[in-house]
């Protein structure tokens, strides 16, 4: 399979201080991998960085095989759905307002994009909520919100997703119907998808591979496998027994 | 209520009015999307100082007071960015040095200085036509800024990280909104002195933020506000012995107050409707 990201020993300076260093991996075509990590571990860090957010110091980190530094050429390619936190819930934005915002890149400047745009409705049908277009994006629950990003991050037709903290401060249906839309997205659309999330259990079931990171790599590779490494322990300082609840197979027991 | 548009000062201070009111509601939009509403107070504290640096200099004081306003939400959104100090301890340092710098510059020269009162508490009775031309200019420059960036700032003021992401030139434009932003303040200050300023930026935004959910209906509304705001209280300031900055000031306020009560009312008569029509 084609490696669509490829990260090479990569260090990452901020404020003079190292906050990722030595991180190897890579994410092959149609792989669902989740970036797992405690608290301050350095996993949106690393998912900036794969957006030309971050500069790295040292290392290599390409995109579809273009180094980051030359990241627009590949940018449309590329869909983001940032935390959650990023935004103002209470903003005046309809549903489709906030899809539309999806379609601003450098070469929109100085042009209409329009609401009605075709690839807004698409996109909204991706995600189950074109019957929402028109609703102001305030008055969704928390789960619609989230679909009608993900939806923005979806409108240019990206072949890569990156996605941070989807989850975070859902209810667990919420959680469940989301994880099983990105799947069957993934799926249907043969989507490579990089998922950052502090939920191990419910990441570990989704992902086709894991990559735990706290600052420095632990450990990269099967579900399974990563949950029963004492490497997993180690990155969070503390043991876990969480392979009994998990089979090979990637469900849960 | 006709004859005060046969004044001269009267026709000046509506037009101004007009002006100041359209501008400072556009930016008000911005201002309360943004959460900047601490940086207009900031600014026109800061504009103080350098409004007394050109009366002090002979330089027209609107000139230098315009070069500290924008420099000063410029340089803030700069600091905070390079820097780990977050925006409004800036401003509040801004806040306090623009103002003691003034105060000082004031008090070390001996003379009166007419226009600093004027310009610290507004007239909008006095403004000349050199002022208008000003504002006209201002409003043509924010304006153009303004519709031409209006999506970016919009995806800017929702979500920053996005909107980086996409690659947009993210500092550039908001350095772009957060200079308008210093020339609203500046011009304004003639109308409603730098005293009272701040809420000429925040309070149409404000209004219209709490009554519309759609950002088309929002900027509508702000506009709205602003001038009505702007020629209520310039009305009320020509029938009663009430200065003018602070006649408009006092009508945004209470037409805020109105908003706060009618948001829940609407709430109501809307589920109401929308209970009606599912029926």
């Amino acid at each position: 399979m084609k490696e669509t990201i490829k990260v090479d020993q990569v260090q990452v300076v901020l404020g003079g201080k190292a906050v990722l260093e030595d991180i190897t991996f890579s994410v092959s075509s149609g792989e669902l991998t989740g970036i797992i990590g405690p608290n301050g571990a350095g996993k949106t860090t690393l998912l900036r960085t794969m957006l030309g957010l971050v500069p790295i110091r040292k290392g290599q980190l390409e995109v579809f095989g273009v180094p980051v530094s030359r990241l627009k050429l590949v940018r449309p390619r590329i869909g983001y759905m940032p935390q959650r936190k990023s935004f103002e819930r209470r903003f005046p934005l309809s549903a489709s307002d906030v899809v539309a915002g999806g379609l601003l890149t450098p070469e929109t400047l100085l042009r209409p994009v329009s609401a009605k745009n075709e690839k807004i409705k698409k996109a909204l049908q991706f995600v189950a909520m074109e019957r929402y277009h028109n609703q102001p994006f305030q008055d969704l629950s928390g789960g619609e919100q989230q679909r009608i990003l993900l939806a923005r991050s979806l409108v240019r037709q990206p072949e890569l997703l990156l996605l941070d903290e989807p989850n975070a401060g859902l209810d667990f249906p919420a959680q469940q119907s989301f994880t099983e839309l990105i799947q069957s997205l993934k799926r249907e659309r043969n989507l490579t998808v990089l998922l950052v999330s502090h939920d191990l259990m419910s990441i570990a079931s989704a992902a086709d591979k894991l990559v735990c990171i706290n600052r420095t790599m632990h450990i990269h590779g099967h579900p399974a496998d990563v949950l029963q490494s004492p490497s997993l322990d180690e990155a969070y300082r503390c043991q876990f027994d969480l392979i009994s609840t998990f089979d090979k197979g990637g469900s849960r027991s | 209520m006709i004859e005060i548009f046969e004044y001269g000062f009267m026709q000046r201070a509506l037009l101004a009015a007009l002006l100041v009111g359209t501008l400072c509601s556009t930016i008000s939009f911005f201002v309360v999307l943004k959460r900047l509403s601490f940086l207009g107070a900031g600014i026109s504290h800061t504009a103080l100082g350098g409004i007394a640096l050109g009366l002090i200099t002979g330089v027209d004081p609107i000139f230098s007071g315009s070069v500290f306003a924008v420099g000063t939400a410029m340089s803030t959104g700069y600091i905070s960015r390079i820097g780990k100090i977050s925006e409004d301890t800036i401003i509040g340092i801004y806040y306090a040095a623009g103002m003691a710098l003034g105060i000082a510059l004031i008090s070390s020269f001996k003379g009166y200085y007419p226009e600093l009162f004027a310009l610290l508490f507004g007239n909008i009775l006095s403004v000349t036509v050199h002022d208008l031309i000003f504002m006209a200019l201002a409003m043509v420059i924010i304006t153009v800024f303004v519709i031409i960036f209006f999506k970016e700032l919009l995806m800017i003021c929702f979500d920053e990280e996005m909107a980086e992401a996409g690659g947009l030139p993210v500092v550039v434009i908001y350095m772009g909104l957060l200079a308008a932003m210093g020339l609203t303040v500046m011009v304004s200050i003639q109308l409603v002195g730098v005293v009272l300023v701040a809420a000429l930026v925040v309070i149409p935004g404000a209004i219209a933020y709490r009554l519309s959910k759609n950002f088309r209906g929002m900027l509508f509304l702000s506009i709205v506000f602003g001038l009505a705001g702007s020629f209520g209280g310039l009305l009320i300031s020509y029938y009663y012995p009430v200065p003018p900055g602070a006649a408009i000031v006092l009508v945004l306020a209470v037409i805020f107050a109105l908003a706060m009560v009618a948001r829940p009312l609407i709430d109501k008569y809307q589920a109401k409707q929308t209970g009606v029509n599912n029926r």
